[in-house]
């Protein structure tokens, strides 16, 4: 715990340190905004340095030997350790909690909405409790299969030894932390009524809240890239012997494709975010239309990132449904090659559709038409990846599993929302329902019933080998029917409210909409209530369930060849891969040999 | 003969560790390349190929002039460690550093003249101080950077078989060179 203590104490320095520093220079209040932006950083810095960046790297700068930290044991998790497999269980850990946290912010959101008036909370209190809802939960869709289980499983099922720059992804993940504090401390500042799109003029001038939002969520971002960078330099350069592109396991080619994309186009939330902050701080008249500048800049620079930002959390989620999938119906990957072809075609065309989240904003008409067209088109490589699963379940051997339990509810969810995406993609029809309940049920679909769908799935089928211990399967199936008819139930009348033209963002509402609404409350109450039934289960689970074994679900993929929970470096020798990894029933086939690989001659 | 686990495991990484170094740097240019391209077509969407006439153009000229010869040097400082010449290293790090510092110099005074004559109100004036920032705050880290390598080398690090150090910064150099040769036109040229 060590580390963790210095790190929050230099982060506290740092931060009263840049906030006092700035008002010595400029004078003004400590919670001027400029004040806040040197604090944070200065704050981030001390952080960072506290936690281990120094002792494990940075001496290194100066000539000085590293010390790495030599904590064992459940110490090592609040320490900056390179393990992948520990970072893994931290980004789980973390944005599980996360979500959580934002979900309870949504059952409070309901609550409010349960009835006609304003019950409890202001309109403008209920529009920061939205945006923090919407903030933490992006962030979580994000960060959270692709930073647990991107970290956890890739080095695994390509036989390397952990990532290519541990150290990276140890500050990746450390990153983290300070997202989440300034965030969450944004309500000292005022806090930010912007929801998480933070569009300006009203970004730029609403209180000091926005600023810490800004810091945090440029943070985030910087803490995506480097992980996007890590996994792919991993997979490019770290195969075991054998393990060809085309034998890749489907998560490490969906981590894969959603990391080139938050390597690249991150940079553009990042970007645009900075530009508030200058127009906030440094007296620039980017987003202010009297001076020259326009609004619809940040909304055409965060669209560049937050359309494809939808692709790199389903990805990955993508990639863990069909690992289930494949490994639970106990066939090969139906259309394996076209699967991949799918993934690559969405992150081609997820970089050309973002205006389609303008249609309403003024922007050229001429550019309405191509931009649906080509959001249109994305059904097509999406297509291909619903195309593999259903294949795969086809007279399938289907085991009667958790997760496999999940991914139909998954595949009923996302089918979904990919099409009520087309009313939304379609101008005319959107020009209607833009702004509505409609585009609140059309996300929650995507993102729950995509992302994090996945992210609990995952987490029942990789337990065993995370943990070394398998969950209560009973426990488990019925938490998967109460999340799948629970998510619907709340979100199905959003549907119809947003079809009758309710405008989302908004705490009170005409007597025309109770009645959905009070089913929707009810029906978040009782979802909200069954992730006790998750938790218990699996906090349960890991301290006394029944040992698991290796490969309880006989899977073909090279982490179910290790001990659970596998060593650290994984692998006591290389594996050498021989066939594709998904081949079950296929006789005499072979994924990897352990033994065969005792690295060359000599 | 079998190797052992750990011999083996070395040999591997020896064969991928350079290959996922490179990579891996060239894949965060890659990514540095989108903000750039982000602030960039922010200039040409608010302000499109308007610049003011009190725009100091020998200045510019003269610091780009300077950045680019500094490439050189860092150019001359990796090719002197792979030959084995510390001595060169070293100096034409130190040179690096040199024309980097006066290149910041430029750059603060260009920003003193463009507060008075193109101020951060007006929205050329925008563009050029986050361009110009942004660009800055590059080149500042690659000083630090070439500090470090500058530092280590002096104290012995760095083989003819082993600057991986020095390449690394160098390469980043090169990088924030050539993002100056198309912000250089961005803010002047057009």
């Amino acid at each position: 715990m060590r580390p963790l203590i210095r790190a929050v104490v230099l982060g506290l320095v740092g931060y009263v340190a840049g906030a006092w520093l700035t008002v010595a220079v400029r004078g003004g209040s400590p919670s001027d905004d400029v004040a806040v932006v040197f604090g944070f950083i200065l704050g981030l810095i001390g952080w960072l340095m506290g936690i281990g960046v120094w002792n494990a790297w940075a001496r290194e700068w100066f000539g000085l030997p590293a010390k790495p930290d030599q904590a064992t044991g459940w110490k090592r998790y609040f320490t900056f350790n390179t393990d992948h497999k520990v970072i893994g269980i931290q980004y789980l850990v973390t944005f599980i909690a996360i979500l959580l946290l934002g979900g309870a912010m949504a059952l409070v959101m309901r609550m409010e909405l349960a009835r006609p008036g304003q019950d409890f909370l202001t309109l403008d209190a209920y529009n920061k409790l939205m945006s923090m809802h919407g903030i933490l939960m992006v962030a979580t869709a994000v960060a959270g299969v692709l930073g647990a289980f991107g970290n956890y499983l890739v080095p695994l099922m390509i036989g390397a030894r952990d990532m290519a720059f541990p150290r990276v992804n140890a500050l990746s993940f450390w990153l983290i932390p300070p997202v989440a504090i300034g965030l969450l401390s944004a309500p000292l500042l005022g806090s930010f009524d912007t929801g998480w799109t933070a569009y300006p003029p009203l970004s730029v001038v609403n209180q000091g809240g926005q600023v810490l939002f800004i810091l945090a969520v440029t943070t985030f971002g910087l803490s995506s890239i480097l992980g996007g960078l890590n996994i792919v330099t991993t997979v490019a350069t770290m195969r075991a012997p054998g393990m060809t592109w085309g034998r890749l396991p489907i998560f490490v080619w969906g981590a894969f494709c959603a990391s080139i994309l938050s390597l690249l186009v991150t940079q553009f939330f990042a970007a645009s975010l900075i530009l508030i902050l200058l127009d906030r701080v440094a007296g620039t008249t980017f987003f202010g239309a009297a001076a020259g500048g326009d609004p619809l800049l940040y909304q055409h620079m965060f669209w560049f990132y937050s359309h494809p930002a939808v692709y790199i959390m389903v990805l990955p989620a993508f990639g863990v449904m069909l690992e289930i999938i494949t490994h639970l119906a106990r066939k090969p990957l139906f259309a394996y090659k076209a699967v991949v072809a799918g993934f690559w075609g969405i992150v081609g065309l997820s970089t050309i559709v973002w205006a389609h989240h303008m249609f309403t904003s003024g922007m050229a008409e001429q550019l309405h038409a191509p931009f649906m067209a080509l959001t249109e088109a994305i059904s097509i490589p999406t297509g291909l990846v619903f195309l593999g699963a259903l294949g795969t379940l086809w007279q399938g051997k289907l085991q009667s599993k958790t997760p496999l339990w999940l991914a139909f509810g998954w595949l009923f969810n996302f089918a979904i929302g990919g099409i009520t995406g087309i009313y939304l993609a379609d101008v005319a029809t959107d020009i209607h329902l833009q702004d509505t309940y409609f585009v609140v049920a059309h996300f929650h679909y995507t993102i729950v019933g995509g992302t994090i769908f996945a992210l609990i799935a995952g987490s029942y089928f990789w337990f065993p080998k995370i943990t070394g211990r398998m969950y209560n399967e009973r426990l488990g199936k019925i938490f998967a029917v109460w999340l799948t008819v629970g998510f619907n139930l709340v979100f199905i009348p959003l549907f119809w409210l947003g079809v009758n033209g309710l405008n989302r963002r908004v705490a009170d509402y005409p007597e025309f909409y109770a009645g959905p609404n009070a089913f929707a409350s009810v029906a978040a109450y009782i979802l909200g209530a069954g992730f006790l039934l998750y938790a218990g289960n699996l906090l349960w689970s890991a301290r006394r369930g029944p040992a698991a074994g290796p490969n309880p679900w006989n899977a073909r993929t090279l982490e179910w060849q290790l001990p659970s929970p596998p060593p650290e470096h994984n692998f006591p020798l290389l594996p050498e891969v021989v066939g594709h990894p998904y081949d079950y029933g296929v006789p005499g086939s072979v994924h990897a040999a352990q033994e065969a690989a005792e690295g060359g001659e000599e | 003969m079998a190797l052992s686990a750990g011999a083996a495991h070395e040999r591997a990484e020896a064969m991928w560790r350079p290959r996922a170094n490179r990579l891996g740097l060239w894949l965060f240019f890659a990514s540095e390349a989108f903000l750039f391209a982000a602030f960039i077509s922010a200039r040409f969407v608010t302000s499109g190929t308007d610049k003011p006439d009190t725009l100091n153009q020998p200045l510019a000229l003269g610091i780009t002039v300077v950045l680019l010869a500094s490439s050189i040097s860092a150019y001359l400082a990796e090719t002197s460690i792979a030959h084995g010449d510390r001595k060169g290293l070293i100096r034409y790090l130190s040179i690096t550093i040199l024309l980097g510092l006066v290149f910041l110099v430029g750059v603060v005074f260009e920003f003193r003249e463009a507060m008075e004559y193109f101020p951060p109100g007006t929205i050329y004036g925008s563009n050029f101080v986050a361009l110009i920032g942004l660009h800055g705050f590059h080149v500042f880290t690659g000083i630090v950077a070439l500090a470090v390598a500058l530092g280590l080398g002096k104290k012995g690090h760095f083989e003819p078989d082993d600057y991986w150090g020095v390449e690394g910064v160098v390469k980043y150099w090169h990088f924030v060179d050539l993002a100056w040769v198309i912000i250089y036109p961005t803010l002047y040229l057009f």
